[in-house]
């Protein structure tokens, strides 16, 4: 292979599409700006980076999870373990004063999380137990319904909004919570790798979830390269993702990637058939579009009781320490994905983009 | 332990096992009875519509409705949690 310097402005890369990088997303303020300069080689040294995070924790602003900047910054260090970012060397992703500054950045979100949302109660820690507070927690969950908006009210625009804010983690989708597989053991670990493997289409390349949600966005008319739409999205998107993968290659928040999955996967069949009629209201009734969100209606109602009782259940009696942080797991993924609904539903409310740039 | 040939053993030239085809019986068909929810189908079933026509298994774990409110009977859509549902077992 020729060597050649990579232009960092010129997203394509060689390969096939499926696996390449993310184009390096922009930044977002003085902490982006050094990650990017430091990545693409602009910056030698650290001490910039360092500077920056420095002057942001001692100004801190009214949330991290709304924080452009910071959850900028931490997506790109994140999508190193993922499929990289186009342009940078994968030498950076063990880097240890880039996992430094990480840790750091995921202090400030996970301290906030653990502020902004306590741990349910729950009486009866048992198997059953469990199981029961995480659908009795999914049930409770009152963040406004961004599925019943699409259903009823939205737009085309609106819902191509809606597939480009999904994309940040759908183009990905099922990878985070994969990192919890090595760090399980026994039924709880069958459980999971279970559910991934559907996840995964179960062999069937084209039948991976990721894939069908690409070729929703292509039914409508967007693009459906990884990582394309990442500069479009609110800090809120990419929080939600975000938190995902703080959990996932944590092994001491392992049971909290089992209670967050298990949450996502019990709040997933009823809006996804409302997503399907929204897309149908819309006039887009080919298979190739609405396949997704089909395939989510019956796959998830399979994965939600292996997710709440397999899983969660079995954990809970495996590794009794980790309940807390299950159930704290779920309830981050109901909050963190209501907060950013809820910013979507109320921008189009006002009659405003919910995206940061014009698609 | 010696033991008979498998019809299915792979050997190799010499005749010495290369690849011996597993012993143990296809894991049985499973039925889990979900609390106030479907039933929940693992394995090799012959699953079959009223007049008898093969109904497709579409993923290797399916979950049966039995609240009778789903869109995509046979299936469950997840209609249980909205409808009130009760099993009762
Ligand atoms: S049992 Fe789930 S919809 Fe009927």
């Amino acid at each position: 292979m020729t060597s050649t310097s990579v232009p960092t402005d010129v997203p394509a890369e060689p390969g096939p599409a499926p696996t390449r990088p993310m184009p390096l997303p922009a930044p977002r303020g003085p902490v982006g700006e050094a990650l990017v300069r430091l990545l693409t080689g602009a910056d030698r040294g650290t001490a910039a980076l360092h500077a920056a995070v420095d002057a942001a924790v001692a100004a801190p602003p009214a949330s991290w999870l709304e924080d452009d900047d910071v959850q900028h910054a931490l997506l790109c260090l994140y999508e190193l373990h993922y499929r990289g970012l186009a342009g940078v060397d994968d030498a950076w992703e063990w880097d240890v004063d880039l996992l430094r500054v990480r840790t750091t950045l995921e202090g400030l979100v996970e301290a906030e999380l653990r502020t902004r949302v306590p741990v349910p109660d729950c009486g009866d820690r048992t198997r059953t137990g469990v199981a029961a507070r995480l659908f009795r927690l999914t049930e409770e969950d009152d963040s406004p319904s961004l599925s019943r908006w699409v259903a009823r009210r939205a737009t085309e625009d609106q819902v191509r909004e809606l597939l480009v804010q999904k994309s940040v983690y759908q183009l990905k989708e099922a990878d985070p919570h994969t990192w919890a597989v090595p760090r399980l053991g026994g039924r709880a670990k069958a459980a999971l790798v279970e559910i991934q493997a559907d996840e995964y289409g179960g062999g069937d390349p084209e039948r991976m979830h990721h894939a069908l949600f690409a070729s929703s966005l292509r039914g409508l008319g967007l693009d459906d390269t990884y990582g394309r739409y990442v500069d479009h999205v609110p800090a809120a998107t990419l929080a939600s993702s975000n938190v995902m993968s703080l959990f996932g290659l944590q092994r001491r928040l392992r049971g909290a990637t089992v209670g967050h999955l298990a949450a996502f996967e019990m709040t997933s069949s009823l809006p996804n058939r409302l997503y399907g009629n929204g897309l149908r209201r819309l006039g887009h009734d080919d298979e190739a579009t609405t396949w997704y969100f089909d395939e989510h209606v019956a796959a998830d109602a399979v994965h939600e009781q292996i997710a709440a009782r397999d899983l969660a259940g079995n954990l809970a009696e495996e590794e009794p320490a980790l309940v807390d942080d299950v159930l704290w797991g779920a309830a981050v993924c109901l909050a963190v994905e209501g907060w950013a609904g809820a910013r979507t539903i109320a921008r189009w409310e006002a009659g405003e983009s919910s995206l940061r740039l014009p698609l | 332990m010696s033991q008979e040939p498998h019809p299915t053993d792979v050997t190799n030239d010499t005749g010495a096992p290369a690849y011996r085809a597993s012993r143990t019986p296809a894991p049985r068909a499973s039925l889990t009875f979900c609390p106030d929810g479907p039933v929940l189908v693992r394995g090799d079933v012959d699953l079959r519509d009223e007049d008898g026509r093969p109904v497709d298994k579409p993923r290797p774990t399916v979950a049966l409705c039995r609240c009778g409110g789903s869109a995509i009977k046979p299936w469950c859509d997840g209609t249980h949690k909205v409808n009130g549902y009760r099993s009762l077992d």
